[in-house]
């Protein structure tokens, strides 16, 4: 009865978050209504279980991905409301929207008969009363550490990318100082 | 009584297409990225859902490395947005639609 509360009122959030960001005219409303969406959806990680990946969702998408959408709408300046009426490409959104319910469909005749199939746990079982972190992090640096590893160098990379793309070219490389617009 | 995980996975299914239409209609390039975002969600939200109905951590571990990558590609996405928007103010993305500068 609670899991059924829970998932109702997570879901409703979520959908409800997942329908402000497309509809609010404002960046910062939406990206308000998309921290809504990812706390939600960190309710719905440990509904099923997954406490780290809850926490973790939290930290790095409540926490720092909106962080940088919303200093980036301030650093930018682009808090001015959309005019959402004008439409530049002629019958572009409702192609957009039957498109999109299409695929929703689709998705859901399809999964109708079979939800889910295949081998059960493989990589590793989450049900022998361990605790969810260890069970995870067991995996993680064992099966997965090639791919663990090279998850570090993608981060290098994206950071090396970014300083690269925001400095501006022909500035002193160490004028780390004074932002300057 | 567990709520059983086709309902996630329909929620899940629901959330994605939210973002995707989302991505389509607006033209804000930001919204456009927090719609991605949405979508990105929505995936994991279906792999920690097969991974409590397959009784495998492999879709939480799946789960790990999409936000590594969705951190990643925010912090490239914003860069490049940024440095688009130096250039010209209150561009959306029909004003950015040629590959030449």
């Amino acid at each position: 009865m609670i899991d059924w509360v829970v998932f109702s009122v997570a879901a409703l959030a979520t959908l409800s978050g997942g329908l402000g960001v497309v509809l609010s005219t404002h960046p910062v409303h939406a990206a308000l209504m998309l921290v809504m969406t990812l706390f939600s959806v960190a309710v719905l990680f440990v509904a099923q279980n997954a406490h780290f990946l809850a926490a973790v969702q939290v930290i790095v998408y409540a926490g720092a991905i909106v962080v940088l959408f919303l200093f980036v709408i301030m650093l930018l300046g682009v808090d001015r409301s959309e005019d959402v009426r004008t439409e530049r490409l002629k019958g572009q959104r409702p192609v957009a929207v039957v498109a999109g319910l299409t695929v929703l469909v689709a998705v859901l005749v399809l999964a109708r008969s079979e939800w889910v199939s295949g081998a059960r746990s493989s990589a590793g079982s989450l049900g022998d009363g361990t605790e969810n972190v260890e069970i995870l992090a067991r995996s993680l640096f064992t099966r997965y550490l090639l791919a663990f590893e090279i998850t570090s160098v993608l981060l290098v990379i994206a950071v090396v990318g970014a300083v690269i793309l925001v400095r501006r070219s022909g500035d002193a490389p160490d004028t780390g100082v004074g932002i300057e617009t | 009584m567990r709520v059983p995980g086709a309902w996630y996975l329909a929620l899940a299914a629901a959330l994605f297409t939210i973002g995707a239409i989302g991505l389509l209609v607006r033209r804000n390039v930001l919204v456009m990225f927090m719609c991605v975002e949405l979508m990105l969600n929505a995936v994991n939200l279906t792999f920690v859902t097969f991974a409590r109905m397959l009784d495998d951590v492999g879709g939480q571990t799946a789960v790990f490395f999409v936000l590594v990558v969705a951190a990643a590609e925010v912090v490239v996405g914003l860069g490049i947005i940024v440095s688009i928007f130096r250039r010209r103010s209150g561009a959306t993305a029909d004003d950015i639609s040629l590959l030449k500068g």
